[in-house]
């Protein structure tokens, strides 16, 4: 008798017959739509006369003075309201430090204010805040008045040095709930043990955040960090719905969402042009491939993580 | 396995009957696309009715979308091939692309297509001139719409010339009581519509500065078309307060509300203004340079008819494009909608007064397209779009008259190049 003679290996079936479906739907309705939309990016030419174009749609967006400044202004425009979109989340986590206070009353109700707006449809917060804004009917100027601060009023939305910054804060202001409920339940899931340790070490209060709670919620913040990113290059609703696919004033909210829109299905006169449409998604697609991989391998690696 | 129930026997036995019922006897149901929900009532209580009446054996369906989605819808429904039989038509561009990609059918020896003058027919007529692909239904005019009531309480009168105009702005702005001007340029769309393409044939002498423009013989830069812009830079002052983020929606509201005394129009706000404003409501068309000179105005084809190629019934819907063409069809149309005047070379009898100011100008004024629509949209950049975001930015202050112009020109000569 011999061990080897056991059946050392059966084919197990059973492991792709159960990722069957979840592969099959995330090819139909990711994968194969990816790589067409990275195919049509080296034609030229629409779908009645395709012709491969090899990179020159990649030249024209990145060099030809038709494309070029609506690229890099659609780009800086991104990079902006990312960067303004990042303040959600120390506000996010200091909002979360605060409901987290063991003697808080009415924490649910905070709580459940704040969130509240993520659950709302954009089109209701961008028009929502459109009409507070409204220089005409809005409630904005009069409160204003009210305290005394009338002057600060200016139709912020139709202004070329405010209205992209208008925008990140309404973002921000409908998505802070998100990172304080992911760093809430990261911060109330931390034991007691270890606070009753640091407080035995003598540290307590604003210390006691700083250098215990933080850095055991850092990972939850690079995932919300890195959501965000993906989100933002992603944006296109709040723009449309609030400034128009024209992205004005004099395309100063303009970002990738509104300019992939505009080239792809065109807008009043301006044909669509499904090909460079497809360009402009293929950069974004790779900018946030880029952006991931770059959290992935040169931030989430150097995170401590921390079990219980 | 599967067993077929009794109610699943008789449902397919329904379906095939139906099916073949409709195959052979019962009338024919054409279906209209359009982006004219608005007059969605119009065609169903109006139009339609009157056609079914004289022809018993079509029944017509008018489906129409949102207009911001119009043409993407229309464009996914005609490639998978489930478009209605007849297409509303967009001017220019748009509607000739689709009929260079065979969505559309040649129309130009349908009964009744001469009964429309060439230039009404422009909009859908291929460069050469030589075919024509849907029956023109309607044109939209330009002018400025105020209240009357205002306009009496100050004692004033409607302007004649632009300098009359800045002095009745003036007297209104000094009155306080309304906004003299009701226009914003957040959206773009508004200063060049009402306000370019609404003052600017007045100083480029209508078609003959198109044409010319669209020949190569006048640039963008040309004083004559630089002044508009000069012109609506001078509007500034007589805007409402935060007109930057007024958006065109507002604008209507400020005019229906009674707040603002002159709105830059087009004449379909008509029957809008007419449910919505409580005030007398008189026009005036775009004022001239100085007192005796020819009055141009924006007299802009808007909407046709067009024959899907892929129509089942195509002799029934050309049955009703002909009627569509006929005097009868005219008549009920522009009156049911006041301000969509028809491009009939026999005039019609308009019962709204309103209409049929706007209307009389055609009289006395020479008409004109609006400069962008035909070819000079067609590449990247687009005119159209440009015009939007420069005229704002010209009232915002953010580029001068010149430099807008300049950005202008520029943009249309990297892929516009007509024979000189």
């Amino acid at each position: 008798m011999t061990p080897s003679a056991a059946p050392r290996r059966r084919p197990r079936l059973h492991i792709a017959v159960f990722l069957a479906p979840a592969v099959i739907v995330y090819t139909a309705v990711m994968i194969v739509p990816l790589a067409e939309t990275l195919r049509l990016s080296f034609f030229a030419g629409g779908p009645t006369h395709p012709a491969f174009a090899g990179l020159t749609n990649f030249r024209l967006l990145f060099l030809d003075d038709r494309w070029a400044p609506q690229f890099w202004n659609a780009l800086r425009n991104n990079v902006y309201f990312f960067v303004i979109q990042m303040l959600q989340n120390p506000i996010g986590i200091a909002l979360a430090a605060l409901l987290a206070l063991p003697r808080l009353r009415g924490g649910a109700f905070y709580r459940t204010a704040i969130f509240v707006p993520t659950l709302l449809s954009f089109v209701i917060v961008g028009f929502g805040w459109k009409l507070i804004l409204s220089p005409l009917w809005g409630v904005a100027p009069t409160l204003l008045k009210l305290v005394g601060l009338g002057a600060l009023f200016a139709p912020y939305l139709g202004r070329e040095s405010s209205a992209l910054t208008t925008l990140a804060c309404i973002s921000v202001w409908q998505y802070v709930g998100v990172p304080m409920m992911l760093c809430y339940a990261a911060l109330i899931s931390i034991p007691d043990e270890i606070i009753d340790a640091a407080e035995v070490d003598g540290v307590v209060g604003i210390e006691q955040f700083f250098r215990v709670k933080l850095p055991l919620i850092w990972p939850t913040i690079g995932m919300i960090s890195i959501l965000t990113f993906v989100g933002n290059f992603n944006a296109f609703d709040l723009v449309y719905v609030t400034q128009g696919a024209l992205a004005g004033p004099n395309y100063s909210t303009d970002i990738f969402g509104t300019f992939l829109y505009r080239t792809f299905f065109g807008y009043q006169l301006q044909l669509g042009d499904p090909n460079m449409g497809a360009t402009i998604a293929t950069l974004m697609f790779l900018i946030i491939l880029a952006g991931v991989c770059l959290y992935l391998f040169a931030v989430q690696r150097r995170i401590s993580r921390y079990q219980f | 396995m599967f067993r077929p129930s009794a109610v699943f026997i008789f449902l397919v036995a329904c379906a095939v009957l139906a099916a073949t019922r409709a195959a052979w006897a019962g009338p024919v149901t054409i279906t209209i696309e359009s982006w004219r929900n608005d007059d969605i009532t119009i065609w169903q209580h109006t139009i339609i009715p009157a056609f079914e009446k004289t022809h018993p054996d079509i029944t017509v369906k008018f489906a129409p979308t949102a207009p911001t989605e119009y043409n993407a819808a229309l464009n996914a429904k005609l490639a998978a091939g489930t478009a209605g039989d007849l297409i509303t038509c967009r001017p220019f561009d748009a509607s000739l692309q689709l009929y260079e990609a065979h969505r559309l059918v040649a129309l130009s020896d349908l009964r009744g297509m001469n009964d429309f003058t060439p230039a009404a027919r422009t909009a859908w007529t291929t460069d050469d001139g030589r075919t024509t692909f849907c029956v023109p239904l309607a044109a939209v005019i330009h002018g400025f719409i105020y209240n009357k009531d205002a306009f009496d309480k100050l004692g004033l009168k409607p302007p004649a010339t632009v300098a009359q105009f800045f002095a009745v702005l003036a007297k209104l702005k000094a009155d306080g009581t309304y906004i003299p001007l009701a226009m914003g340029t957040k959206d773009g769309w508004e200063t060049a519509s009402m306000g370019y393409e609404n003052i600017g044939p007045t100083y480029y002498h209508g078609e003959d500065g198109r044409l010319a423009l669209l020949r190569g013989k006048e640039r963008l830069t040309d004083p004559e078309w630089v002044e508009p812009f000069a012109e609506l830079a001078k509007w500034r002052p007589y805007l409402g307060d935060g007109f930057e983020a007024q958006s065109y929606a507002d604008s209507q509201n400020l005019f229906t509300l009674g707040r603002a005394a002159i709105y830059p129009a087009g004449s379909w706000e008509i029957s809008g203004f007419r449910k919505e404003a409580a005030f007398a409501l008189a026009a005036f068309p775009p004022p001239v340079q100085k007192a005796g000179d020819t009055c141009y105005i924006s007299d802009h084809p808007d909407l046709a008819l067009g024959l899907n190629a892929k129509s089942p019934h195509p002799a029934q819907a050309r049955v009703f494009l002909e009627w569509v063409a006929s005097p009868v069809f005219a008549g009920l149309y522009s009156n049911a909608l006041p301000g969509f005047f028809t491009l009939q070379k026999t005039p019609v009898a308009l019962n709204d007064p309103l209409a049929r100011e706007f209307a009389s100008w055609r009289g006395r004024c020479k008409s004109t397209i609006r400069p962008t629509y035909q070819i000079l949209s067609r590449g990247t950049p687009n005119l159209e779009n440009a015009f939007w975001v420069e005229g704002s930015n010209v009232i915002n202050g953010t580029d001068t008259p010149a430099a807008a112009a300049a950005k202008l020109q520029a943009g249309l000569e990297r892929w516009y190049h007509p024979a000189k």
